[in-house]
Order: structure tokens, then C-alpha cells, then sequence
């Protein structure tokens, strides 16, 4: 045969690669073919076509097994048994940028499932590849082996402090400075996804003078590079003073809180994760957030937004409340207790039920005024029956019924407290009976209105065993009224009066 | 002669008198003797009793001029000390009095100032109300932007769209898509073709996608920084020609603020303060408020079980009771109990407090 016809028998060879691999790749890229692909063996022919000669089949090849990965673990598994790790991991340091940005994605997705793959991406030295990949001019390859990076510390504590080991936190804040979006985007998720895990960790990020670059993203106008800014932020302030201090101290404030009015609901929610986090630590640091306002912005945004976004900032007000009482009275001057009241009925999830239920406590339990604040929003009668309710979660039960009594402890508004007198249960009951004997000795017009209002008789018909604290408590109620009064209100008073009746010899 | 003769005549009787008187004072001589002795004790008894007496008397005056003196000078002593309780007394409620007021001013000033909270509470209200209206109207003009530029690419887009497909324009003949015969009027599409630049190829393709993501410096609400503005030197001030010190100092030194040390800015119920913050803090973190009720299973009947080290053979070990005691008490006299709590050391509050600079050295 000619030497031509011998080519062509390569070229067609070629060709059938070429195309078969292309196709392979598109296929992968919808999910109702992936398990067909597996079925017919796809890992197994993929493999040697990472080391074909031609580098479009590699980069090709490389794609499509990143696709096939990222969609199940199963076949991230296969590729780590496949020993196909070490192959792309030797390639990521020689190869031309489409075939390490390829490499990356395939390390990205097996890392991705699991801490277990992830381990083994590492154990496969990928993480000295990837930080060397991080120092490329292409902006594409940098965003991948940040990606990649972020997804292995991601799981756990070790991990990340694996990644850290390797040096890859000075790149990291580096990339954050590129123009480009999505590279800056990737380097904050990764930056947010090594400091979560623990302080030191987050104290290393800091070291590295990310605080400063972070805090200029603030204001930049694509909604999903500030998520992962203010994801980044909040991980840093949530795990100590100091840290939280460091955040403060790069003036964020008050540029944030127009933040807060973002459009996207993840950046409003992240924020307020943010201020959460923040005002968790210090009544400084939550004195220094209400002068600022971010109170009343906080306020407003859980007025305007719905359901689990929510929580980040009912938890912020709770634990500004927590720390004294003049800032829970910065709270209730901010009209925060009517908000708060609103989403306790509002919200059908139990988990924010507590948390708002535990932030009205945190509120309502400093002075008698902070708890007629709270008791004048008619949150005790909302609260009771959440504690009463069976279909409540436990962890709501609890801490409506702790609220409960520490707002209760210090209650002396006598008009919110009755008709709670009327369906409280023993334990409550007992609170709210020691605020109305503490009360009432002094006040003659709400001992007055106490009778009229039928909270006499409901004392009289309660049962309690003489000595205990509760029957002390009746008794000195008791003794605020005149004894005919009380004996009228007694239970069976009519019977003893129709008896009289029937022993009366009448007058002739 | 006469005499003679009687006295004659009587000595013959005298030897007889005579011996008649010896027995007789011989046999009174015991009596008499006695009775003698008798009259002398007596007599010298009396002398005796007599001085006794008069030493007794004197005795006596002594013993109540002294006792006089001490009584005196222990009233004295009473007095003293019962003036000076009673000075003490008067002090110490002069000193409460001061105390009080001064107790009264400083915490209603300085510790629970009703009207500083009220005016920061004010002015908490006005910073909301103003960051609230801000951020509306921040929220308003972001919203609008973002409708504008919405607006604008959906324009440009338009255009584009018409400059690409122009050959749909409608011609005299032939009308065109957008132009129906049965309506009044033709589409809005039609005038945007009519009005389009046809697309050349070479712009196609060397037509680039605009930046996207870069900040965009337009925009109001992004970073941006002053022009750095040079300062000029400072105007020097004419200092006053004299042994003056710096009107500024004086001024700070006039109307320095106060600075409590720790000893009066700790409540006097601070110790009561914060075991009741303790307990809250307790009660607070507690998941069961039930009472742990000790040994509640010793009314159930259950046969009482010996403790294994009283009644093991080799008795009880008395560690911790016994073993730490000194057992020499010679050497445990003179000492005292173990100081826990010692006065601060108020030289130190004072440094760098002062008004001279000699001040510190304090």
C-alpha cells in the first residue's frame, strides 16, 4: 500500500477518537444519559484516551470525565480506583491550559462528593499541582484550580488544613484582586470555605490581608461575587472577638446595610449572617452595630423578606438584646418587638418560630418595661400555645416555655397577663400568679378590674397543695379582697348558698 | 507619952496583924494576882484596841480616798469613751449622710444616667429613621438603574436584532413580516428595520461582548476616593511670655472628667450582683428545671447495703480528716489565718494623673 493510504488508516483512527469523544462529552452533559454511559463501560475507554497522543482527545477525554464525575459519586469513585488521579496530576503540571483547566474540573468533581474523595484527591499530591496552577496567567485555569481547591476544603477541618499547608491562601487573596468576576467569585467561595472550619484557620486568612481586599468587593454589582464575600466575612467574624474586631475595623459599616436592600436574597441573607455573627460576640461590637443603624435595617429586612432567609436576622436581634439592657431597649425603641410578633405567627417552619420565640426572651427579660414592651405586642398568648401545642418540635417547646418564663419573671403588666391566667398549665401558671400577688397589693383599681374581669373566680378554682409556693401566692391574693368576696368566688358557693335555702325555716 | 504607950500596947497585936495580914494577902495574893493580871490585860486589851482602832480609821480613810480616786478617774474614763462613741456616731452618720449623696449623684450620673439613655434612645430613633430613609431611596434609585439599563439592553438588542435581519424590511411590492396589510398600523419592528444599518461581516466578527462585572465607576454607591488634598504647615500659635503653662493643659486639668478608680466604680452590691447574674445565666442555660432530689430512692424498700470502708477489717482510713493536720501545736501559735483579699494599692491610681509632671513618678 502507498504511504497516503497508510495515513489515512491513522487519520480515520483519529477521527473516530475525535468524534467519539466529543459526542461521549456532550452526551455526559445530560443527566438521563449518564446512566446509560456507565452501563456500557465509558470509564474504561475514557482512560487510555487521557494519554493519547493528540491533545484535543486528552482535553476532550479530560472533559468528559469531569462531566461524568460531577454528576455521581459512584462514578468519582470509579475514577479514583481507575488510578486515573495520578495521571491527571502529572498532566496538570506539563500541559497547555485547556488540558489543566480539564484537569482541574475532573479533580473539582471527584472532590466534590465526599470527604473521602477528597481525601484521596489529596493523597494523590493534587494539591502542590493545583497551587502551581493558581500561579498561571490564565485566568480559566486559575478559576478551576480554585474551584477545585474550594470543593476539597469544603468538608472538613483537616482538609482545609491541608490546602492551607500547601500555600495556597497568598494565591487565593491574589486572584481575589484579578478583574476578572468569576475568578474573584471562586477565590471568595474559596476563601469562605477553608476559614468556616476553625479559628486558626481563619486567623491564617486573615493573615494573608484578605479582610482588606474582601471588604472592597462590598459594593461591587454582581449579586454572586458579594454572596461569596459575604459568606467569606461571616465565616471569618463568627469565630472570635478578635477576629470579629478585624472585620469591623475594615469599615464596613455603614456601607453594608445598603446591602441589605440587594435585590438577590442569598446576598441579604449572607449579610445579615454577617451581622449576626458579628454582634454574636461583644456588647461593644453590638453597640457599635446599633449606632450605625443597622438595627432598624436589620428591622426592615425581616419585614420584607420571607421565610428561612429570615433567620439570620431574628437570631442578630436576639443577640444584641442577650447582651444588656440598654441595647434591648435600643431593640424595642427601634420598633423591632411588633416584627417580631409578625413573624412568630407568620412563620410556618418550627425552627424560626424558636428562634423568634428565643429572641423575644432574650428581649423581654431585663426590666419590668422591656417585658411590657414585649407583652404589649400580645406575644404571651402566641407563645403559651406554642408550648402547648403536641405538633411543636421539641426544641420549639423548650424555648417558648423558657422565653415564656423569663418574660414572665418580670412582667407586671396585668392586662396581658390574664388571659394567660385563664389557659396557662400548672408550671406557667405558677409565674404568672406570683406577678399578679406582687402586683395587685398596691394597685386598687387593677385589683378592681381584676374581679370584673373574672381573674378572681379563675384563682379560686385553681388546685394546689397547701404549702406550696403557688397556694402562698393565692392566699396573698386572697388576702387583698375582702373575705366575702373571696368567699363568693369560691367554687360550689352557689351550692352552699342553695343548701342555706333549703335549711331556712321561713319567716311567718 | 500617950502614943507610946498605945503604940505599946499595939505591938503586940501588930506581929499577930502583921502575920494575920501575910496569910491573908498570902491567900489573897493568887486573887488578888489574878484580878491584877485581870485589869492589866484589860487596860493594855483596850490600849490595843484602842490603836487598832485608830489604825483601822486611818486604814479606812486611805483605802477610800484611793478608792475614791479610782472611781474618778474610771468615770473619767467612761465619760471619755462614752463621748467618744458617741463623736464616732455622729461622724459616721454625718458620713453616711455624705456617702448618700454622694452615692446617689454618681450612680444617677455616671452609672444609670436616665437622661443620657433617653437621649441616645432619641437619638437611636433619629439615626433609624434617617438610615431607613436612606436606604429606601437607596433601594429606589437601584431599582430604577436596574430598570433603565434593563430597558437600554433590551433596546440595543432590538437593534441589533433589526440590523441583522434588515432584509425584512417591507418593500413597495412586498410587505414585509411586520408590516400587515390588515392592521392600521405596521409593527414597531418595522420602523426599527426601516431605520437599521445593515450588519457589515467584518463588524460581526470582531464584535465583542461588552465587559461585564467590571465596577461600573458611574454608578453612585461605588468606592471611590478623595484627590489627595496637600496639606499646608500648621499657623503657629504665639505663646504666651511668662511661666505659663500651656492654656490647653489648663484646660484639660480645669475640666478634667471624672475618673473613678475600680473602688468606686464597682457597685457595693456587686458581689450580690453578679451571683444573681450567675444564677440567671445558670437557669438560663438549664434544659431540666427539675430539682435533683438526693437519695429519693431511700424510702424504696431496699435492704441497706454496709459501705466498704467502714466495714472492712482494716477500719476506716481517715484521709483528708487527719492527715493534713499539724500535729505539733508549738509551732501552729502565733500564726494566722491565710489572707485571701488584700487593699488595693491606691498609689497607683494616681499615675500619670497628676497635674506636675512630678506627679509621674507616682
Amino acid at each position: 500500500m502507498s504511504q497516503r493510504q497508510v495515513l489515512q488508516v491513522f487519520e480515520q483512527y483519529q477521527r473516530a477518537r475525535t468524534s467519539f469523544v466529543q459526542t461521549i462529552a456532550e452526551l455526559s452533559t445530560r443527566p438521563q444519559n449518564i446512566e446509560t454511559l456507565q452501563n456500557a463501560g465509558v470509564m474504561s475507554l475514557l482512560r487510555p484516551l487521557l494519554l493519547d497522543v493528540v491533545p484535543t482527545i486528552q482535553q476532550t477525554a479530560a472533559l468528559a470525565l469531569g462531566r461524568l464525575a460531577n454528576y455521581n459519586d459512584n462514578l468519582a469513585e470509579a475514577i479514583v480506583k481507575g488510578d486515573i488521579l495520578p495521571q491527571l496530576v502529572y498532566s496538570l503540571a506539563e500541559q497547555n491550559r485547556f488540558y489543566k483547566k480539564a484537569a482541574a474540573f475532573v479533580l473539582r468533581a471527584v472532590a466534590k462528593h465526599s470527604p473521602e474523595l477528597a481525601q484521596a484527591v489529596v493523597d494523590c499530591g493534587a494539591l502542590d499541582a493545583l497551587v502551581i496552577s493558581l500561579e498561571e496567567f490564565d485566568p480559566g485555569v486559575k478559576e478551576a484550580a480554585a474551584w477545585a481547591l474550594g470543593y476539597i476544603a469544603r468538608h472538613n477541618g483537616e482538609l482545609s488544613q491541608a490546602v492551607v499547608d500547601a500555600g495556597a491562601i497568598p494565591l487565593l487573596v491574589l486572584c481575589i484582586q484579578e478583574p476578572e468576576v468569576a475568578l474573584k467569585r471562586i477565590a471568595a467561595s474559596a476563601l469562605s470555605d477553608i476559614s468556616k472550619h476553625s479559628p486558626e484557620l481563619a486567623q491564617t486568612v486573615v493573615d494573608a490581608g484578605a479582610i482588606a481586599h474582601l471588604s472592597q468587593m462590598i459594593l461591587n454589582p454582581d449579586a454572586k461575587l458579594k454572596r461569596q464575600v459575604f459568606s467569606a466575612l461571616s465565616q471569618i467574624s463568627k469565630h472570635s472577638v478578635d477576629l470579629a474586631e478585624m472585620v469591623v475595623e475594615a469599615e464596613i459599616f455603614p456601607a453594608v446595610l445598603t446591602c441589605l436592600k440587594d435585590p438577590d436574597e442569598y446576598v441579604k441573607k449572607n449579610v445579615a449572617t454577617l451581622i449576626r455573627e458579628i454582634t454574636k460576640h461583644t456588647p461593644e461590637l453590638s453597640q457599635l452595630i446599633v449606632n450605625a443603624g443597622g438595627v432598624a435595617a436589620v428591622i426592615d429586612y425581616i419585614g420584607d423578606s420571607r421565610g428561612n432567609v429570615r433567620l439570620p436576622g431574628i437570631m442578630m436581634l436576639g443577640y444584641v438584646a442577650a447582651h444588656s439592657e440598654n441595647l434591648a431597649m435600643a431593640v424595642i425603641v427601634s420598633k423591632g418587638v411588633p416584627q417580631l410578633a409578625i413573624c412568630l405567627s407568620e412563620e410556618p417552619e418550627d425552627h424560626i418560630k424558636a428562634a423568634t420565640a428565643w429572641s423575644l426572651g432574650q428581649i423581654g427579660r431585663h426590666t419590668p418595661e422591656h417585658a411590657r414592651a414585649v407583652a404589649v405586642a400580645n406575644v404571651l398568648p402566641r407563645m403559651l400555645s406554642l408550648y402547648m401545642e403536641s405538633e411543636s418540635s421539641e426544641d420549639l417547646q423548650v424555648k417558648a416555655k423558657k422565653a415564656l418564663k423569663s418574660i414572665l419573671q418580670k412582667c407586671t403588666y396585668l392586662p396581658a397577663l390574664e388571659p394567660l391566667l385563664h389557659e396557662a398549665p400548672p408550671n406557667i401558671l405558677k409565674h404568672v400568679v406570683a406577678q399578679f400577688s406582687k402586683v395587685l397589693p398596691h394597685d386598687s383599681k387593677a385589683r378592681r378590674l381584676f374581679v370584673t374581669s373574672g381573674g378572681l373566680r379563675k384563682i379560686q378554682e385553681i388546685k394546689s397543695e397547701p404549702g406550696s409556693v403557688l397556694q402562698e401566692y393565692i392566699n396573698s391574693i386572697n388576702n387583698c379582697y375582702p373575705e366575702e368576696i373571696v368567699r363568693y368566688y369560691s367554687p360550689g358557693y352557689s351550692d352552699t348558698l342553695l343548701e342555706r335555702v333549703d335549711h331556712y325555716q321561713p319567716v311567718m | 507619952m500617950a502614943t507610946m504607950v498605945k503604940l505599946q500596947r499595939k505591938i503586940n497585936g501588930i506581929k499577930e496583924e502583921s502575920f494575920n495580914r501575910n496569910r491573908v494577902a498570902e491567900e489573897n495574893r493568887r486573887k488578888e494576882h489574878k484580878a491584877a493580871l485581870l485589869i492589866q490585860s484589860w487596860f493594855r486589851g483596850c490600849r490595843v484596841r484602842a490603836y487598832l482602832r485608830h489604825l483601822q480609821r486611818k486604814a479606812t480613810t486611805i483605802q477610800k480616798i484611793w478608792r475614791g480616786y479610782l472611781g474618778r478617774m474610771y468615770f473619767r474614763r467612761m465619760v471619755k469613751t462614752a463621748y467618744f462613741i458617741m463623736k464616732m456616731n455622729f461622724y459616721n452618720e454625718m458620713a453616711v449622710r455624705i456617702q448618700k449623696r454622694w452615692r446617689a449623684y454618681y450612680v444617677r450620673k455616671y452609672v444609670h444616667n436616665y437622661y443620657a439613655l433617653k437621649q441616645y434612645l432619641e437619638g437611636l430613633t433619629m439615626t433609624n429613621e434617617i438610615v431607613r430613609r436612606e436606604l429606601e431611596e437607596f433601594a429606589v434609585i437601584k431599582s430604577r438603574e436596574r430598570e433603565k439599563t434593563a430597558l437600554e439592553s433590551g433596546e440595543r438588542k432590538k437593534d441589533y436584532l433589526a440590523r441583522k435581519m434588515h432584509y425584512l424590511v417591507s418593500t413597495e411590492q412586498i410587505a414585509g413580516v411586520f408590516n400587515s396589510p390588515y392592521k392600521l398600523f405596521p409593527d414597531e419592528m418595522e420602523f426599527r428595520l426601516r431605520g437599521a444599518k445593515p450588519l457589515s461581516p467584518k463588524a460581526s466578527r470582531s464584535r465583542k461582548h461588552g465587559t461585564e462585572g467590571i465596577v461600573e465607576t458611574s454608578a453612585p454607591g461605588t468606592p471611590f476616593t478623595l484627590p489627595q488634598i496637600e496639606h499646608l504647615p500648621p499657623i503657629p500659635k504665639k505663646k504666651q511670655q511668662g511661666p505659663f503653662r500651656d492654656p490647653t493643659e489648663v484646660l484639660l486639668q480645669r475640666y478634667k472628667p471624672l475618673e473613678p478608680t475600680l473602688r468606686v466604680a464597682t457597685s457595693i452590691m456587686s458581689v450580690e450582683e453578679a451571683r444573681e447574674e450567675l444564677k440567671r445565666k445558670e437557669w438560663g442555660s438549664q434544659v431540666n428545671d427539675e430539682l435533683f432530689h438526693h437519695f429519693s430512692n431511700a424510702n424504696k424498700s431496699r435492704r441497706h447495703e454496709l459501705m466498704l470502708h467502714t466495714s472492712s477489717k482494716f477500719g476506716h482510713v481517715d484521709y483528708g480528716t487527719k492527715h493534713f493536720r499539724e500535729e505539733n501545736p508549738e509551732k501552729l501559735k502565733g500564726k494566722k489565718d491565710f489572707k485571701r483579699v488584700f487593699t488595693t494599692v491606691q498609689v497607683f491610681d494616681k499615675f500619670g494623673k497628676m497635674y506636675s509632671s512630678a506627679g509621674k513618678a507616682v
